[in-house]
């Protein structure tokens, strides 16, 4: 397929507005495969403006006398509003957006046509390779071994071709596990808590079905998980749905571990928002945020019913429990919901940022989301992010990186030229070849002019674990990124400034000592 | 002392805030000034201290098998519980507390005992450091069109007024008589602010005693002669900060506002900021929101919402926005009045200066704004923070709302002002302590009855001598930044007012960001500061050195320093590792509650005086604030800089955490 199909005009005179702050841009605008982009005119080059398309939600067109007016809405959650001269112009270049923005298929897309000077193709994707830290867990415990039962992706097609399962479980009992487990998805090693010698394990929910099934080698696999623990150790089973909701999974085949199958082990439900809800609550509230008539009367109620801040403490407290299991009472945690691909790696990946100092470093912040997250186009991810931001906001001085990392994150995670967030599985990108045809987001943002605005000057090693309060007073409302379009940011990029101004003053005279920061996560 | 019933009360159990679980064994102490708490813990001896004058409500709960619980509430928003085993010293506390905390004598406040332990001359300074007619100067008066009046020399036209006060030239003495007969408690129009750049003012008065007719030509010519001192302006804005239906009912008293007809020129404008006893309500709601225990994230919002409290904030602070822009971009003159104009007359008036002129986001320029706008200007300090025992009705947190209105433009200016959150704490905290004699009384004509300065000491001083601990390191001095108005955005920003967790629930330590971007900063800042020094002294001796053709071996000495970048982020650390109750209702790990060290407390029982100014430490609340505390005295004494022991620490903690 040629884009030039889609493609119904390439040029048009055009007028970007852009909110009460600016002025508007003027010139000529053009619809490439990938991009809309206005072109001031020869005059003024340097001032272009660029979209890619992938990042447009929606379209609206209207068209009034000889001229029309499109405006997008972006998933980064910008309005953008073209003034465009010709209503014929207009129809076309809507849609042509409409098209190019809409195409699903993966390899069509901008990061297989991106090529960045000074970027060589095939690098940085050995940054964070999720078999570096599994092999490192097997060397330190001796009670967990590297497995390449999936190595054909035919257990689990989300998973990695390598996973860490328990030493004395053979690679035919995974199998059997896999069997009993939705998509796949048996119990693997998340992470390993050295200090407590105790383990994180995510899953999906196993298929009991309303007869109760059960599996003998799943049995044995937690089994051994406590037993390669220290004898005597316990579990927890922290269900990301509610006991109701748990049960009534059995109707269409899942449900959670029955009590008596799994001695030493307890459950524990804490229902969190996936899915539709979730993604609905994410629309509301960036609706009520670019709300400009919403009365302050009523805006605290709006911000309620949006739920999104209940998702986030709920998001919180549960990762919290499920660190405190194991930093606590030196038990075992596994968690899990119904497929084991959303708020299950919400809860392992934040308990992860608690517990661990290494995840709270650049490098191992990002090879955390390279081993836990699978979608990052959802608004799973998202809450992931704010969670994160809500952490950093507690604790300004433990996080290696800062807020603009987390909104390059959210940027890159619905549209980039980058390939790591594409595809929804590991099997996916293997196919699509997308490690040796794209380049790797850390590739780019861990180039030296991207510090800047990605690191946080302040960050010191706590090698404690930090807890956050969920109490509703401690959370906030992530202006920085709900507001990010609708508020002037200059007040706050002046702060972040000043404070990498403080930072470096003192670096600079206390010589040249280079920061150990930007290095990669201690063996 | 005939007050205290029962000087000292054994075995009583201190649960200090809303989500400790916790409760201290120790002995009460009731002092003339204080209620002082002291654990029987032997390693600690953790100290908590109360002044009488913070004591807001006392509460006798139903008695329980431990004992009897009394609830005592703090103006500073500092929530104890205290449960006594005795019902009868439960009972006498209660009597001797309920009496204290409501002294009916100035004489009784503590700054009457207070002693810093400065000399006379030491004082006296003090009080001269906010000097207003310095600042009248600063806006560049007198000049042609204003003048200083003695119009209200001894307090002869209005007792609520100080005596000297800047008027239009043209408004005679005659005119300002007859105006100040025509208002409220003959507040008549003088000049709160004075914009220079456009040469127009923000006057202030109460509200014109016009019933539904009646005129008055002087006033008229006072409004005539303000407008006439601004020659670039052909109107003045008359700006009612009440509501309007407010405005209409004191018609029928009498009062009122203005009528556009009478008035040549002026343009008449309602902002609708509520009267006291609204605010005291919403105050009331917001703090009942604070105490829920483990409320759910709508609990909490829709309580906030049903408070009203952030509403009312954005009405002030539409008031100030309002005065600003009209001064500054239409360049006209504004007369701001409410009824009596001392409270919501001051709020408009301070938050519009605050928007105006960067000096007033200074340090000094800060106490400057408030010594003009609310304690010249007679705002009622005894009435509103119920210093002396009055009529409840008259209290309302009318400064605390400005003071949140500051704290609400710097979150959203984070560069803008010189100082930090902390400033505005520790005023908002001394307003009520009386530990200082700046707040005392209704007017400035009672202050010198009572001969404040020479009885009592200035807050103030005692501020600008700890600058150190309240300035701001992210503050831009440069001219770009700093200079001129603050710009709020054209829209509608209600996502700008937040809840200030740093205030209303500042004694929950548990529940503020675990650490603190202005002291890490400050601490860096001041390193960075001293090792310039050091490398200056260095150079300077190197190039000596050279010249003398020493041995380089004495160059040495700068490896030998203390080292560097050391100790800052060891002192979160213990307090990073105390989680929550993540498990809500649900026991689901029973076994044990996590276990939290106390830290030492600083406080010696001896050092009453000296100890107690500062808020922080006085208010000792727990293990958790304690790190707080101390780390958020170190950038002002010079000996606390970080030295070789938290270097230590912090070697140690990259051991634990290289080996993780």
């Amino acid at each position: 397929m040629e884009f030039s199909e889609l493609i119904r005009t390439g040029q048009a005179q055009a007028e970007l507005l852009r909110g009460p702050e600016m002025p508007p841009l003027r010139g000529t605008l053009c619809v490439t495969g990938h991009h809309l982009l206005l072109s001031p005119g020869p005059q003024a080059t340097p001032d272009l403006w660029l979209l890619l398309l992938r990042s447009v939600d929606s379209i609206e067109k209207r068209v009034a006398g000889d001229a029309g007016t499109i405006t997008l809405r972006c998933k980064d959650l910008r309005v953008l509003q073209l003034d465009i001269e010709g209503v014929e112009a207009t129809l076309d270049i809507a849609r042509s957006i409409e098209a190019l923005s809409s195409l699903e298929s993966v390899i069509t897309s901008f990061p297989f046509f991106y090529r960045p000077k000074g970027l060589r193709l095939g690098e940085s994707w050995h940054f964070h390779p999720p078999e570096r830290y599994y092999k490192r867990v097997a060397r330190e415990t001796r009670a967990w071994r590297l497995s390449e039962a999936n190595e054909d992706f035919s257990l689990c097609p989300s998973y990695p071709r390598a996973v860490i399962v328990p030493r004395t479980v053979d690679d035919d009992a995974l199998a059997r596990s896999a069997r009993f487990r939705q998509g796949g998805r048996f119990p693997v090693l998340s992470y390993y808590h050295a200090p407590s010698g105790t383990v994180l394990l995510r899953s999906s929910q196993p298929l009991t079905g309303p007869q109760k099934r059960r599996c003998a080698e799943d049995e044995e696999l937690l089994q051994a998980v406590l037993a390669g623990a220290r004898p005597g150790a316990r579990g927890f089973i922290v269900d990301t749905r509610s006991a109701q909701a748990a049960k009534q999974a059995r109707m269409t085949g899942g449900g959670t571990e029955a009590k008596s199958a799994y001695p030493g082990w307890k459950r524990l439900h804490r229902p969190l928002e996936r899915g539709r809800p979730l993604q609905e609550s994410f629309v509301h509230l960036v609706e009520a945020c670019g709300d400009l008539e919403q009365s302050m009367d009523r805006w605290l109620s709006r911000l309620d019913g949006c739920h999104w801040l209940s998702h986030v403490k709920a998001a919180l407290s549960t990762a919290c429990l499920a660190a405190q299991g194991m930093e606590w009472e030196g038990a075992c945690i596994l968690v899990h919901g119904a497929e084991g691909t959303d708020s299950t790696l919400l809860v392992t990946s934040l308990a992860q940022l608690i517990l661990d100092p290494l995840s709270r470093t650049m490098a191992g912040f990002q090879e955390l989301i390279e081993r836990e997250w699978i979608q990052h186009e959802a608004p799973i991810f998202l809450l992931f992010l704010d969670c994160v931001w809500q952490l950093g906001r507690q604790f300004p001085l433990s996080l290696e990186f800062g807020e603009g990392m987390l909104l390059a994150l959210f940027d890159h995670s619905y549209a980039s030229p980058f390939g790591t967030f594409l595809c929804n599985s590991e099997k996916e990108r293997c196919l699509c070849e997308v490690r040796t045809r794209t380049h790797s987001l850390w590739s780019g943002l861990n180039q030296p002019k991207e510090q800047r605005k990605l690191r946080n000057p302040l960050y010191a090693p706590n090698p404690l674990a930090i807890w956050p309060s969920v109490e509703p007073q401690s959370l906030r409302l992530w202006q920085g990124l709900f507001l990010r379009w609708t508020h002037p940011p200059e007040p706050s990029e002046v702060a972040w400034e000043k404070v990498w101004q403080i930072a470096t003053d003192q670096e600079k005279t206390e010589g040249s000592q280079p920061t150990d920061s930007a290095s990669e996560p201690q063996p | 002392m005939e007050h205290i019933r029962t000087p000292k009360v054994e075995n009583v159990r201190l649960v200090d805030g809303i989500s400790s679980k916790k409760a201290a064994l120790g002995t009460l102490y009731l002092t003339a000034t204080h209620v002082i708490f002291v654990e029987n813990a032997p390693d600690t001896r953790k100290e908590t201290w109360i002044l009488h004058s913070q004591i807001s409500t006392i509460e006798k709960q139903a008695t329980t098998a431990t004992g009897c619980p009394l609830l005592v509430r703090c103006k500073n928003f500092q929530l104890l519980q205290l449960v006594i085993p005795q019902e009868r010293d439960c009972h006498d506390v209660y009597i001797s507390l309920l009496r204290l905390a409501r002294p009916v004598k100035y004489e009784e406040l503590y700054c009457f005992s207070f002693n810093p332990k400065l000399d006379r001359e030491e004082r006296e300074q003090g009080w001269m450091l906010i000097d207003l007619s310095e600042e009248y100067k600063r806006m560049g008066l007198p000049n042609n069109y204003w003048q200083l009046s003695d119009v209200n020399r001894d307090y002869r036209v209005c007792d609520s007024y100080p005596t000297q006060l800047y008027v239009p030239k043209s408004a005679t003495a005659h005119i300002i008589v007859g105006s100040s007969k025509f208002r409220s408690r003959r507040r008549f129009p003088a000049l709160s602010y004075y914009y220079k750049d456009n040469h127009v003012s923000i006057c202030r008065s109460s509200q014109p005693l016009s019933g539904f007719s009646a005129r008055c030509l002087e006033d008229e010519q006072m409004l005539q002669a303000i407008r006439k001192a601004s020659p670039g302006s052909d109107f003045i804005y008359v700006v009612d900060t009440r509501p309007k239906l407010n405005a209409m009912a004191n018609r029928a008293a009498g009062k009122g506002y203005e009528n556009e007809d009478n008035y040549s020129n002026i343009k008449f404008q309602f902002i609708g900021i509520e009267n006291i006893h609204v605010m005291r309500n919403s105050l009331q709601k917001m703090l009942e929101v604070c105490e829920l225990k483990s409320p759910s994230m709508s609990d909490f919002l829709w309580g906030l919402e049903n408070s009203g409290w952030l509403r009312h904030i954005k009405a002030i602070m539409d008031a100030g926005i309002f005065i600003a822009k009209a001064v500054s971009e239409e360049g006209a003159s504004v007369l701001v009045h409410c009824s009596d104009g001392w409270d919501r007359t001051a709020q408009a008036c301070s938050v519009a200066g605050l928007l105006l002129d960067p000096h007033y986001r200074t340090l000094k320029g800060f106490m400057v704004l408030i010594e003009k706008d609310w304690i010249s200007f007679g705002h009622k300090f005894n009435h509103r923070y119920g210093n002396l025992d009055g009529d409840p009705r008259e209290i309302s947190p009318v400064i605390d709302q400005f003071i949140e209105c500051v704290w609400q433009l710097m979150e959203q200016f984070p560069c803008a002002f010189e100082f930090n959150e902390r400033f505005l704490i520790h005023i908002q905290h001394h307003i009520y302590s009386c530990q200082f004699g700046n707040f005392l009384c209704n007017s400035q004509k009672e202050r010198q009855e009572l001969k404040i300065q020479e009885r009592t000491y200035s807050l103030w001083a005692h501020l600008w001598k700890n600058r150190g601990d309240y300035l701001n390191p992210l503050f831009r001095d440069d001219p770009s930044q700093t200079q001129g108005t603050l710009h709020l955005p054209t829209m509608p920003c209600n996502f700008m007012y937040k809840f200030w967790s740093g205030m209303y629930n500042r004694f929950e330590k548990g529940l503020q960001p675990r650490q603190s971007v202005t002291d890490y900063l400050m601490a860096v800042k001041e390193e960075t500061q001293q090792l310039e020094e050091e490398l200056e002294a260095l150079e300077e001796r190197l190039e000596r050195i050279q010249k003398v053709q020493l041995n380089r071996t004495q160059v040495k000495s700068k490896q030998s320093e203390p080292s560097k970048h050391s100790g800052f982020s060891t002192s979160d650390n213990s307090t990073a590792n105390t989680p929550q109750d993540y498990s809500g209702n649900m026991k689901s790990f029973p076994s044990r509650s996590p276990s939290q060290g106390d830290e030492d407390s600083a406080l010696i029982l001896t050092q009453d005086n000296l100890k107690s100014s500062d808020p922080d430490l006085s208010a000792n609340s727990d293990q958790e604030s304690g790190v707080e505390d101390l780390s958020c005295r170190s950038p002002s004494g010079g000996e606390c800089v970080p030295g070789e022991d938290s270097g230590k620490d912090r070697d140690s903690d990259e051991a634990v955490f290289l080996t993780a």
